[in-house]
């Protein structure tokens, strides 16, 4: 009798992502060899849109960065930025960039094309830094985009409100310089048509994407939001605003719409359904995954979901009667909802808490990342003082093996799950009786 | 009459202990763990079985705990240690909320439900200073026996303050100490002042709730027990068989699945 895995529909969506990865890889290692040069960006307001108009290879450096812990061969990366100065408490992803960088753009996947111009948004203060370590090094002309960001909670404004006007025409402004920019640096015209197809795709991302999230409200969970999700994720920048990212995702919804038809989760021992905040441990990425599926644990969200998705989480789209304002309107609510999703992850916990029955909360501050560690344990102490919900603390790194104690992680994670199996057991007891 | 066992494997000390049905401890033994955790855990838990006068064969299930608890071959299953002090608490103090457990290398601050649940737990992982092995540097410098640190701490008149935090540099801290002339006892009082504001800081992080009870080796050491009460303000539970809590809870989750077993047969 065949089983629902056995069907061409399971697990088609990271098949697929996994070729277009590497497709993405091939692309921009052909594009080096060839001796062109790339665009350099970030997850938080890549503004792939406006770079694909003028047909730039985009290089993601915090994806290749990471690629190198998943593949094993960041330690050497890391060691070598160490050697030439940078400390072992700053951003892993910097340092394996800049060693690759200094290796002539040899990276584990291919090579990567120079950073002829690089983007920047001021949702993390290190892609500041960062660029100037290439405009350092290898004279690197920069952009900087400036994005108002959320003052404290409950404070957004949007769109119709007289603030929120007054600072979607400052990102327009910023956005109309950095055409201006692009068209100097490529010698290219910027075209509009282009660009209205542009977002066409990018708008059918976004639908997909956002559904796909609500699709795991369902029990059992239809993707793991870090094992499957880091995948979409990557998939999700990288395409970005292209036909292949569109088809991508419509295919991709289709299949968790499968699952959901057939009640196919995709762990098959769906005990504890959990949120995660942070960036996963990629030196570790699969082990990590383990040690929380063994006690049956899946996440259905995360915040990486949110602010690694460039804001296409929210699912907005643009309006493509007015290209430009659009873009520079949702660059705005992305980038915004971004920062938002790393300093108030409490705020989406309790957004999705009942929707998606999420039943515990995993916290995941890394060394080598302040700007999405820092007050995680306040952040922590006060989820817990607003719900009952259980939460662990664990500590690691995104890039950083020397720091990853897997045995201890494990105990933390295991006493987790057995005080998560007590109250529930305690609490059924309570209902029964 | 049925019995189990919890063997609690630790970094520096193996602990076995045998309970029968009615909970009651009927069998115990702690042994050091040295570098065959395999052994150490059989060797305990035979110590343990011959302070009973019951036959192996009534043992009807065995759980390891401790950072060896992979290690325990002839038991059924594992519980963490973190569990299995909260549970071990409860069981042996039932007004415990907070757990202090403080062992050769780990100090755990632990908050629990007034059923024994875990609610949240916290503890060290870079560094071993707030752990005994801090009190083992300072025996060590001092060439004072552990069983003694503590009595002998007590006897001080002006505490010296160590002020590094790192359980390496304190040794030298220590010997800087000696050659500026400070007595002993002061010196080790510091020594106890700063494991205990480091323990209150972890113990802070999960909240210190009424009803402390005070686990693992180091609670044997009275002066550690004085300088934790002073700096609390509150007198923690401490038992003559608190270094047992762990290999208790492990013995009584052991009883809890033997039952169920019984039960389901």
């Amino acid at each position: 009798m065949s089983s629902v895995k056995d069907n061409e529909m399971w697990r088609r969506g990271n098949r697929e992502g996994s070729a277009l990865f590497k497709k993405w890889f091939e692309g921009l290692d052909k594009a080096a060899n060839e001796g062109q040069w790339g665009a350099y960006v970030f997850v938080m307001g890549s503004l792939a849109e406006i770079l694909q108009n003028f047909d730039l290879p985009i290089v993601f450096p915090e994806i290749t960065s990471l690629q190198t812990a998943v593949r094993h061969k960041a330690p050497e990366l890391l060691n070598e930025a160490e050697d030439h100065g940078y400390s072992p408490d700053i951003c892993g992803y910097v340092k394996a960039d800049y060693a690759v960088q200094v290796r002539g753009g040899q990276h584990p996947q291919g090579r990567l094309p120079t950073p002829g111009f690089a983007v920047l948004t001021n949702a993390c203060n290190t892609y500041l830094k960062w660029g100037e370590i290439w405009e350092r090094i290898l004279d690197t002309p920069l952009f900087t985009l400036d994005v108002p960001g959320t003052r404290s909670v409950g404070t957004q404004c949007w769109p119709g409100d007289e603030q929120f006007e007054r600072e979607k025409r400052y990102v327009r402004i910023q956005l109309e310089e950095m055409i201006a920019q692009c068209e100097e640096l490529t010698g290219k015209k910027f075209d509009m048509d282009k660009l209205h197809q542009t977002l066409t795709y990018s708008n059918r991302m976004s639908a997909a994407w956002k559904e796909i999230i609500e699709l795991n409200k369902n029990n059992p969970a239809v993707f793991n939001a870090i094992s499957d999700g880091t995948a979409y994720l990557g998939v999700n920048n990288v395409w970005r605003g292209t036909k292949e990212g569109a088809e991508y995702f419509e295919r991709l919804l289709e299949e968790k719409q499968w699952m959901v038809d057939e009640g196919v989760g995709a762990h098959d021992n769906e005990k504890h359904r959990l949120a995660f905040i942070g960036v996963p441990c990629y030196p570790i990425f699969r082990e990590f995954t383990e040690l929380f599926t063994d006690w049956g644990g899946v996440f259905v969200t995360s915040t990486y979901m949110w602010f690694a998705s460039g804001g296409n989480n929210l699912g907005f789209q643009y309006n493509l009667e007015d290209p430009l304002d659009s873009l520079a309107e949702v660059t705005l609510i992305h980038v915004r909802d971004s920062m938002d999703s790393m300093f108030h992850p409490e705020q989406i916990v309790y957004s999705c808490m009942d929707e998606f029955g999420i039943d515990g909360v995993v916290y995941h501050p890394i060394k080598s990342c302040r700007t999405t560690s820092t007050g995680m344990a306040d952040n922590r102490r006060a989820l817990m003082e607003e719900t009952d919900l259980p939460s662990l603390f664990i500590e690691s790194d995104m890039m950083d093996k020397r720091v990853v104690s897997v045995a201890q992680m494990k105990n933390r994670i295991d006493a987790f799950f057995e005080g998560m199996e007590m109250r529930k057991a305690a609490r059924l007891q309570e209902a029964t009786q | 009459m049925i019995y189990t066992a919890g063997v609690d494997v630790g970094s520096t000390q193996t602990k076995a202990v045998i309970i029968d049905e009615d909970l009651n401890i009927v069998g115990r033994a702690l042994i050091d763990t040295g570098a065959d955790v395999v052994a150490a855990a059989e060797t305990s838990f035979e110590y343990a079985l011959k302070e009973t006068d019951i036959d192996s064969d009534l043992i009807k299930y065995v759980i390891g705990t401790g950072y060896g608890r992979y290690k325990v071959t002839f038991g059924d299953d594992q519980v963490t240690e973190i569990s299995c002090h909260g549970r071990g608490a409860v069981h042996m103090f039932p007004n415990t909320r907070t757990v202090l457990d403080m062992g050769g290398q780990d100090t755990k601050a632990i908050s629990v439900s007034e059923q024994g649940e875990i609610l949240d737990f916290c503890m060290n992982d870079k560094c071993a200073a707030g752990t005994g092995r801090f009190l083992g540097a300072a025996s060590t410098a001092l060439d004072i026996p552990l069983d003694n640190l503590g009595p002998t701490a007590l006897e001080a008149t002006r505490p010296v303050r160590i002020s590094t935090t790192c359980t390496v540099f304190a040794e030298s801290e220590i010997l800087s100490w000696l050659g500026k002339g400070k007595k002993i006892e002061d010196i080790l009082m510091g020594v106890h002042e700063s494991i205990s504001a480091r323990s209150i800081g972890l113990l802070r992080r999960v909240g210190i709730t009424e009803g402390v009870s005070f686990s693992g080796g180091v609670a044997k050491n009275l002066g550690m027990v004085h300088v934790l009460n002073e700096h609390m303000g509150l007198e923690m539970n401490v038992s003559d068989e608190s270094h047992y809590m762990g290999a208790l809870g492990a013995a009584l989750f052991a009883m809890d699945r033997a039952k169920t077993a019984e039960v389901a047969a």
